[in-house]
């Protein structure tokens, strides 16, 4: 679901072929019949937008089927891994009490200060929190933070424990999360699936009686998603109702198990992990904020850290991450320069910083592989780029968005006059992947490393040759500046340049190894000790890491793990862990505790991943030379638990991070060692996943009063380049879906300049369904015109059964189709799809709506 | 013989030079040439070099084939667990890439207002959008708000792009925007 | 003695990506046509629409449903057949198409001189006129790996393996055992070319499909090209060689009367 995998991970694909031809069972749920549907089992069609409904219909359907409540494994599974147990705060009230909003709804009020957060509504959790006994003693949070406690903040870490939380086995309580959730579902009924999702019902129960029969001891189902998950006003709520539903089946950390994000570009996980995103700093770490208790070190520790998980070390995380930036400036007084790193006044995201760069807020860009130009409502951002002072495009071809100014569709109508544009632009060619040395990460979390085999021609450069030399430039320019609002960056260690007798690739190119043993990590005292791992982290400065989710990758001078190229020999569960290296720890499967039962056991001889061996002979420990007891955990993947701690290990009462667990706790990074299905925090949106329709739908939502999302993200609220559709609105009554094709690579850059990936999709064109063609007048070829409240595009009608209409509460709404990856630039040439998209988008991660809205359809 | 993915036909050469032709046995016939010619081996004396592919998260391995540092062809990397040589049409055009006459290779620059490009010195170009950085900041930049929060940061210049390039490229990315205090760094992830 | 090889495309597994049709052109330098600029076919996803000089490889999709999201859509990924009794072969008038040591059929670019008779004598209208070179070409079954142990480009590239490469025996007794897997499954699957008695004594390319021949483009009963040869314009090179060839057609056209009309 919420993904064309044949059409966009074709390689990876691979899999699910092969699982096929030995048994497997392939489903496809989606609003069109695509190259995925095509060699699956069945497929299911699905109105865009309404997944939620569609996996809250599989959750009813199985806590009430007979196989979950007759075979005990799904009980012991979801008791014992899950919070299904925990009771809850009583004063919590569900959507089915409040008519589709949780408790503790309020308004939001933009800050004067950044005034682009986007949130039409907030939350207050508080009454989403677990049921607690009272807090042990020890010493007081606030008192800590004032007496400026520490290194080491272990004390810091132990007064944040919370009291124990209540638990009911039996899942009879009527505030426990199992009642909750299953009341919360009790609407969701193959019915309603069918009205909401237009999907038949008959399909939508074999889908739950398929994953019922594929899933318990001795098989597991997986799920895989991507955009089509992520690009909505609920996006993470859709993904974690997957989670969920998961979890319920015992799906989750377990071999052929999961939910698996099929994620867009080569280092989409890389530049996650090490986020070139605002929020976060790396290993995910929130980025200091000024709209949360960040004001100093350790307020930011108190807010930040989880004291039973193992985010329980994150001050080790932050203090080693610190010492990366700061360097030898970095130290305990001035609490590791803290101060000097920058804050976040809210919502930087992509469309708020384009929504602050139309009024004027943003001066300079410098963009770097990537298109923006034909992003989301692509119209909308070039009005912001001709706002801009500057602007630098580096990329290996003429981008749209380095030519939008002369030839952007609004400067070709002569909306636009070129002189009027200010804009000093720069374009800078880069490098490509054969010219440059470095490392991916992919969508499995594996780092590879690629290697240099020939010369960039001209002017071309690295990427990370562009920034290395633009921080010595500034480096110097701010040298002996006595401002204090310099002295961050004068502090900034930047030692990227090759070792004298290394010869760099290009002339003044960093030495991308260099780059990667600072996020690896190295004894400050001596860089040359590689770090081997996140367990040799101090929060004293005496390690620096930038990121401690990467420590392991390159565990001494001369041993990168990223380039290992050792696959498994065939005939193994293959694991291949010498291939490559992939975080945490080279570890497969996460969460892989979960494999093995209570007692340590596989669930099955045929689902074995990690087991407890307690026969197994330990050494004494290399440290202590303490005899360490029998017993360890083995299996064919690295295990993502204590590897000695026994399954029937307790937590110590004082302990705090992985100590404050028991050995039968898989989630680790969870506060209470549990697969959440109800979340307690950490979501903005409400604890457990709710059918909204669309911000842009043709229909009102069928299951509650409230329409969409009490809390989303509208961006330019009201301006004239975001325009809104209101539901049902005549004049845009087809739902449309942006996607991508086999032969194309998202904004076009890399596959419209090639003449071979042109000539297989030479043209934009939309799907359209024959029932619509014929209403319409509309032939195969035609041209067509495509509008929604944003603009107008252009493009040819491929007329076709693979989409078509679907019955959704009550009314005929016609579904169609366009790929998104055309431009004006290059071979193959197109309209800007994204033009018709919104700033609209999901309140946790700003991600936008793009894969549901509104348009008309009318032959040109 | 028996064929497998894994051990035959991947990588490594064994001379095939045989001359008689099983399927017109039957007939008695033979129509076949003593040995048939081919062009030569692209790739014979190239050097392999170990890559990934650009594209999509899969992570697909290459191996790129240079003659005289010169890219003649590039195909999947056989041990790779993810993709056992094989390619998608994305991952097969690698090379178009880079041998590719459209190539952007020089560094343009547009004045405010002008109607067209000039073509410039790379150095001179570096020097000036390094003075543009500087020069934004400083008249931008913020140490504490007025309800008196130290934050120590500028949200006017915009840093986007990664998620088609390096973890190292990001990690440099993001330490050189965050180090200046600029905090609007954003990539494809977001979108 | 290398055996015969050839490719099974089990079109049931094809996912229509055209990594072949990538993978053949990197390989063989093939350029796009008219440099990738090109117009929407309007059929389905195949914009390439045929084989023929550039286009080495094609991938056939065919839409077959009954209304919105009722029905299939079928991808094939076609080739050269390398024919066991190839006609191109016996209407070169230049020797230029050869039976190489492996059993499959390769023109000889700089042996071609552009006559055209084997385009018209090929029943599956593989070959046509490569306008860059000027010369016939079509598949070669990438001869120049295969010489060096190395497996044919496109069979490497395809991710989900519904072409496979290998010995001709071996991969018969492979597509027999799916074909029998599919049919258990309820699944009309067909084997097409696979068959040495068959129509030119079997295809060194064959396929496994879920519907008739003619849905996928391929002819019921191909055959050799007796009729065209005295239209070829290079008939005129008469020598003892292509006398030898017609003596053969002749006999050959005997065989192929006595055996049942369909490739199945």
């Amino acid at each position: 679901m919420g993904s064309n995998m044949a059409e966009c991970h074709p390689v990876a694909f691979r899999w699910p072929m092969k699982a096929k031809l030995n048994g497997a069972k392939l489903i496809h749920v989606d609003p069109r019949f695509t190259r995925t549907s095509a060699v699956s089992d069945l497929h299911v069609p699905i109105r865009a937008g309404s997944d939620i409904a569609f996996l809250g219909g599989l959750i009813n359907y199985v806590i009430h089927s007979k196989r979950w409540n007759a075979d005990p494994f799904f009980k012991e599974f979801v008791v014992n891994y899950t919070n299904a147990a925990t009771i809850i705060n009583p004063d919590f009230k569900d959507t089915e009490e409040l008519e589709g909003v949780f408790s503790g709804l309020a308004t939001f009020a933009e800050p004067a200060f950044w005034p682009y957060n986007g949130l039409l509504g907030r939350y207050d959790p508080a009454t989403w929190q677990y049921k607690r006994g009272p807090k042990g003693p020890g010493p007081v949070t606030k008192d800590l933070i004032a007496r400026r406690a520490g290194p080491p903040f272990d004390d810091l870490v132990r007064s944040l424990k919370p009291g124990p939380a209540e638990k009911d086995p039996t899942l009879q309580h009527p505030h426990c999360v199992f009642q909750i959730l299953k009341h919360h579902f009790s609407r969701y009924t193959p019915e309603m699936v069918e009205q909401i999702c237009g999907s038949p019902k008959e399909k939508f129960i074999k889908v739950a009686e398929m994953l019922l029969e594929n899933s318990g001891r001795d098989r597991t189902s997986a799920f895989a998603y991507a955009v089509a998950w992520t690009q909505h006003t609920y996006g993470v709520q859709m993904i974690g109702c997957c989670a969920l539903l998961q979890l319920l089946l015992g799906n989750i950390g377990r071999p052929g198990a999961g939910v698996m994000a099929l994620r867009g570009h080569a280092a989409i996980q890389g530049s996650t992990d090490v986020p070139t995103l605002y929020h976060s700093i790396h290993g995910y770490m929130n980025a200091p904020s000024a709209l949360r208790p960040h004001e100093t070190l350790r307020d930011y520790m108190a807010a930040e850290t989880s004291p039973t998980s193992y985010y329980g070390n994150l001050p080790k995380f932050l203090v080693s991450y610190l010492k990366s930036v700061y360097g030898p400036a970095a130290t305990a007084e001035n609490d590791f320069g803290y101060d000097w790193h920058p804050k976040i006044l809210g919502d930087h995201s992509h469309i708020a910083t384009f929504a602050a760069m139309a009024e004027g807020k943003v001066k300079g860009m410098v963009c770097v592989g990537q298109n923006p130009a034909t992003s989301l409502n692509g119209s909308a951002t070039r009005l912001a780029m001709r706002e801009l002072e500057w602007m630098v495009v580096k990329d290996n071809w003429l981008t749209e968005t380095a030519t939008h100014w002369y030839l952007g569709p609004e400067v070709k109508d002569g909306a636009v006059k070129v002189g009027d544009i200010k804009t000093e632009i720069f374009f800078f060619p880069s490098t490509q992947i054969a010219e440059y040395d470095g490392s991916f990460t992919n969508t499995q979390r594996m780092l590879q490393w690629h290697s240099k085999a020939s010369d960039a021609p001209g002017d071309c450069r690295t990427d990370t040759w562009f920034y290395h030399n633009l921080a010595k430039r500034l480096k110097k320019a701010y040298a002996g500046s006595k401002l204090s609002r310099d002295q961050g960056w004068n502090n900034v260690l930047w030692a990227f340049d090759p070792d004298p007798g290394v010869k760099p690739i290009y002339p003044g190119e960093p030495d991308a190894l260099k780059i990667l043993r600072e996020i690896n990590g190295y004894q400050t005292a001596d860089p040359k000790q590689h770090l081997k791992g996140f367990a040799e982290l101090k929060d004293d400065g005496s390690t620096t890491c930038a990121s401690w989710i990467y420590c392991g990758c390159f565990p001494a001078w001369d041993q990168n793990l990223t380039a290992r190229r050792e696959p498994d020999p065939p005939g193994v569960p293959g694991a291949h862990l010498k291939w490559g290296w992939a975080w945490p720890a080279n570890r497969r499967v996460m969460y892989n505790r979960a494999s093995a039962d209570l007692k340590g056991n596989p669930w099955s001889e045929r689902k074995r991943w990690v087991w407890w061996d307690a026969s197994f002979v330990n050494p004494p420990d290399p440290k202590t030379g303490k005899v360490v007891p029998r017993g360890k955990w083995v299996g064919y993947d690295v295990p993502d638990c204590g590897a000695t701690k026994a399954p029937d290990a307790k937590p110590k009462p004082d302990g705090i991070g992985l100590d404050a667990l028991s050995g039968a706790q898989p989630f680790i990074m969870r506060a209470d060692g549990k697969g959440w299905l109800f979340v307690p925090a950490g979501l903005v949106d409400g604890p457990l996943p709710t059918h909204y329709e669309p911000h842009e739908s043709p229909v009102k939502n069928l299951l509650y009063k409230q329409q969409s999302s009490p809390v989303h993200k509208l961006w330019a609220p009201g301006k004239p380049y975001n325009q809104i559709a209101a539901v049902g609105d005549p004049k845009f009554p087809y739902v449309i879906s942006t996607y991508r094709l086999t032969e194309h690579y998202l904004a076009g850059a890399m596959s419209r300049w090639l003449p071979w990936l042109s000539e297989l999709q030479p043209e934009l064109f939309i799907e359209l369904g024959k029932d619509l063609a014929r209403e319409k007048g509309i032939r195969n070829l035609d041209w067509v015109i495509i509008t929604s409240p944003r603009g107008h595009v252009r493009a040819k009608a491929l007329v076709t059964d693979r989409i078509g209409v679907m019955n959704v509460a009550g009314k005929r709404i016609h579904h169609v189709g366009m790929p998104w990856h055309w431009g004006w630039m290059g071979l193959s040439t197109g309209d800007v799809v994204n033009d018709l998209t919104s700033w609209v988008g999901d309140p946790n991660v700003s991600i936008h709506e793009g894969k549901a809205f509104v348009c008309n359809v009318e032959r040109a | 013989m028996q064929v497998t993915r894994r051990d035959f036909l991947r990588l490594t050469a064994s001379a095939g030079a045989g001359t008689a032709i099983g399927g017109l046995v039957g007939l008695g016939v033979s129509l076949a040439p003593a040995a048939a010619r081919a062009q030569e081996l692209r790739i014979k004396d190239a050097k392999t070099t170990p890559s990934i592919c650009p594209f999509c998260s899969v992570g697909c391995a290459t191996l790129i084939h240079t003659v005289d540092g010169k890219i003649v062809n590039i195909e999947g990397d056989p041990r790779s667990p993810h993709n056992e040589g094989t390619l998608c049409p994305k991952g097969a055009a690698i090379y178009q890439l880079h041998m590719n006459p459209n190539r952007a290779t020089k560094v343009l620059h547009r004045k405010p207002g002008a109607g067209d490009w000039e073509v410039v010195e790379l150095e001179w170009a570096m020097d000036r959008v390094a003075e543009l950085i500087k020069q934004t900041r400083d008249e931008t930049f913020i140490e504490k708000l007025p309800n008196g929060k130290l934050v120590n940061m500028t949200p006017a210049i915009f840093g986007l792009g990664g998620a088609t390039l390096d973890s190292e490229f990001n990690h440099v990315c993001q330490k050189f925007w965050r180090g200046l205090g600029v905090v609007a760094i954003e990539n494809q992830a977001r979108i | 003695m290398p055996e015969a090889m050839g490719f099974f495309t089990d079109t049931t597994v094809c996912i229509g990506c055209k990594a072949c049709e990538v993978a053949c052109k990197e390989w063989n330098q093939l350029p796009a046509e008219n440099g990738g600029i090109r117009e929407l076919s309007g059929d389905s996803y195949d914009n390439t629409r045929r084989l023929d000089g550039i286009h080495w490889r094609h991938v056939r999709f065919i839409e077959q449903f009954s209304g919105p999201y009722n029905g299939r859509w079928l991808m094939m990924s076609d080739v050269c057949k390398h024919c066991v009794q190839a006609g191109c072969i016996e209407v070169c008038p230049t020797g230029a198409i050869i039976r190489t040591e492996f059993d499959t059929v390769v023109i000889q670019s700089d042996v071609c001189n552009g006559c055209r008779a084997c385009i018209s004598a090929c029943p599956f209208g593989v070959i046509d006129i490569n306008a860059v070179a000027g010369t016939a070409q079509k598949c070669t079954l990438c001869y120049d790996r295969l010489k060096v142990g190395l497996e044919p480009a496109c069979a490497k590239a395809c991710p989900t393996d519904s072409i496979q490469f290998g010995p001709i025996t071996e991969l018969r007794a492979r597509a027999q055992k799916r074909k029998d897997q599919l049919r258990a499954q309820g699944v009309e699957a067909q084997l097409y070319g696979a068959d040495p008695q068959g129509p030119l004594g079997g295809l060194n390319s064959f396929y496994l499909l879920v519907d008739e021949p003619e849905v996928y483009g391929l002819p019921r009963n191909p055959k050799l090209p007796s009729r065209n040869l005295k239209q070829s314009t290079s008939f005129s090179v008469a020598s003892a060689a292509v006398l030898g060839v017609l003596a053969l057609v002749g006999l050959r056209k005997r065989r192929m009367d006595e055996q049942p009309p369909s490739l199945s």
